[in-house]
């Protein structure tokens, strides 16, 4: 019984703490994602390209036949699509982007970077920028001055740039300076160390486009359901919508391949627990086949033989469940604290897990099927046992 | 004894709780197949009390397991209270023993992790027919029956085995069932004890009209039996 109720503990709460590093890991990595670039973009036109062929002998009758689809590079008219986009029940903000590549400069280095032009009082409903700013400044310079602008970390590192220091940003021959309203820091290392955030007027001066956007960046109230929307929006907006789930789903696979491989782990556990329940169980028939006899003289049936070996397997559930499920949630609350510094997908100081009362369930409904499954075999074969074989010592 | 004991619905004396005949039974596999049981007849009266004598090894206990409905016949018919129960399945079979048959085993007698007061009340609370005070109520009586009133919350470990002998005889009567099968139910008593138990099953015959069947090895109980059917080799003589 203490083999077994320990194997269910350990896998109750194994489930549970590996379930709740792992989606705490993913669950930081697409808030992260969406707090910089949003859950969906809108990028491209889309134009479809229509064949004309005349049907031979009646030169007036043509049938026309979608070839393909072409996309157009950018978003030609950004006010009318965002205005459109805003009427969507589900979206929380739309902001029009400006890129361009270009080359930093500081004092010391030069580096390549990207210019994104933003309006501010958009942008902030499509990213946490704000809240990603380290520097105690703020985004207040930014908002006021044109000439200012937004750097990373790890650029601002590299640059050995601090606020208020000014940089050259160069493209195509022409040169800018800027000063450093403040250094943002997402903690995806690719944005640190290549975005620069301007203003968009002062961007299409700079980048020469003086309409258009590069893309539209828009927040949902609903991330989970950027699928759906995207494809809703493709249709109405004729323009080439991509959802989160879409862009990053190289890092998101790998996610899912790391929950699965955890979860095969931790089935394992649950299954040696429901091995162990099998064990004592059939043990435990073993040495009360007499008590078996005695009940079974009684007048108790069958299946009240096979109750009594449940309910013990089902005791021992109870116990399991309740104890691992404490177990494994003071584990999870231990592994937050091991530190563990991550500064590539994602900024984190330490483990991150993410507890949800899903996680219990799970691990809690795996433990029950599988240790009552393991437990039917002996609880079903001790009910099967005739009292006068018992009695003989010939019982099998 | 006070009144609960006698309370009974007193049967008519006379009338068969029990009948058997042509019983054949065979143990053992293969070579080691044995016929244990070679055509056994024999039937009981409501208030008599049998004896069933024979050396051992004769298959008295085997017997007794047919006649409990523990153990099915290779041949041959039983009949419980004039229903045929040879050729019926588990469940009836199952309740019947609930019912109507008390056991005594030879020997193991008490589940060991429960009192005799536990022990005694199992029978009830699987018949349901009782309340549970009155289900208490009736397992202390028949503990003070068989003498052990003051012991009723000791575990069956830690009762002596001519203690938990008489737990069990308690046991058996329970249900108050018409049939009553006990596998030397006075093998490991004292004297005095062993005409306790006795007495106590004697009356319960005479009083509420069962049917006492006992193997036994003493003379003396044997003599004191209404009938004894001594048994050899498979076979009443
Ligand atoms: N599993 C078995 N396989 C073969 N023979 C068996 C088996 N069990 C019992 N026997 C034989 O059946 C016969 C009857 O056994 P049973 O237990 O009924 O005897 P008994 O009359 O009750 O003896 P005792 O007075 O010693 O209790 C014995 O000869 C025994 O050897
Ligand atoms: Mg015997």
């Amino acid at each position: 019984m203490l083999m077994s109720l320990s194997c269910t503990v350990l896998g109750v709460g194994l489930f549970i703490v590996t379930q709740a590093t792992t989606s705490g890991f993913e669950e930081f990595f697409v808030k992260t994602l969406l707090g910089t670039d949003g859950a969906m973009r809108i990028e491209d036109r889309i134009q479809d390209t229509l064949r004309s062929m005349e049907v031979a002998g009646s030169p007036d009758f043509q049938i026309r036949q979608r070839e393909g689809v072409k996309y157009i590079e950018g978003v030609e008219e950004p006010q009318i699509i965002m205005d459109t986009v805003r009427s969507f029940a589900n979206v929380r903000g739309v902001s029009a982007v400006l890129r361009g590549n270009v080359q930093v400069s500081s004092s010391f280095k030069t580096e390549d970077g990207q210019v994104f032009g933003i309006k501010l009082e958009d942008h902030r409903f499509v990213s946490e920028l704000e809240r990603k700013i380290t520097t105690p400044e703020g985004l207040g310079k930014f908002q006021e001055s044109a000439g200012s602008a937004l750097v990373g970390r790890v650029l601002a590192d590299r640059l050995q740039l601090t606020v208020n220091e000014s940089i050259v940003i160069n493209v195509r021959g022409e040169s800018r300076r800027y000063v450093v309203a403040a250094i943002y820091e997402t903690g995806v290392r690719d944005i640190d160390k290549t975005r620069i955030y301007i203003d968009l007027a002062e961007a299409r001066s700079l980048l020469r486009k003086p309409t258009g956007a590069t893309f539209l960046q828009i927040s949902l109230h609903d991330p989970k359901r950027a699928r759906e929307e995207a494809a809703h929006m493709e249709e109405v907006l004729r323009h080439s919508v991509r959802p989160w789930q879409e862009r990053e789903k190289e890092w998101l696979s790998v996610f899912r391949a790391l929950s699965v491989s955890s979860a095969i782990t931790v089935t394992v556990f649950t299954l040696i627990a429901s091995l162990a329940m099998f064990n004592t169980l059939a043990m435990i028939v073993l040495e009360k086949t007499k008590d078996i006899a005695i009940l079974r003289s009684m007048g108790y049936e069958r299946r009240d033989i096979t109750r009594i070996f449940l309910w013990q397997a089902a005791i021992v559930l109870a116990i399991g469940a309740i104890v691992g499920g404490i177990f494994g949630a003071a584990v999870s609350w231990g592994v937050s604290l091991v530190p563990l510094p991550i500064n590539t997908l994602f900024k984190t100081e330490h483990f991150i897990v993410a507890l949800s009362p899903w996680h219990f369930v799970q691990a809690i409904t795996t433990a029950v099927v599988m240790v009552m499954i393991a437990s039917l075999v002996p609880a079903r074969r001790a009910a099967r046992l005739e009292p006068g074989d018992i009695v003989r010592g010939t019982a099998q | 004894m006070s009144t609960p004991l006698h309370a009974v619905s007193a049967a008519p004396v006379g009338d068969f709780a029990l009948r058997c005949s042509g019983l054949q039974r065979y143990l053992g596999q293969g070579d080691g197949r044995v016929h244990v049981l070679k055509g056994v007849s024999f039937e009981a009266r409501r208030g008599q009390v049998y004896a069933i004598v024979g050396p051992s090894g004769c298959g008295k206990s085997t017997l007794l397991y047919l006649l409990g409905l523990l153990d099915q016949p290779d041949g041959g018919d039983i009949e419980i209270n004039g229903q045929r129960m040879s050729n019926s399945d588990d469940f009836a079979r199952t309740a019947a023993r609930g019912a109507h048959i008390g056991f005594v085993f030879q020997f193991h007698f008490l589940m060991l992790e429960f009192t005799a007061l536990e022990n005694v009340m199992m029978p009830m609370r699987k018949l349901g027919r009782l309340t549970a005070p009155e289900m208490e109520a009736r397992a202390r009586m028949l503990l003070d029956a068989v003498g052990l009133g003051a012991k009723t919350h000791r575990l069956g470990t830690q009762l002596s085995g001519g203690e938990q002998q008489r737990v069990a005889v308690a046991r058996a009567l329970a249900n108050q069932p018409s049939i009553i099968l006990a596998d030397e139910p006075t093998g490991n008593l004292d004297v005095k004890n062993s005409t306790l138990v006795f007495d106590l099953l004697t009356r319960l015959a005479k009083d509420n009209g069962q049917a006492v069947i006992l193997v036994t090895h003493n003379p003396e109980i044997a003599q004191r039996c209404d009938v004894t059917r001594p048994m050899r080799d498979g076979l009443f003589v």
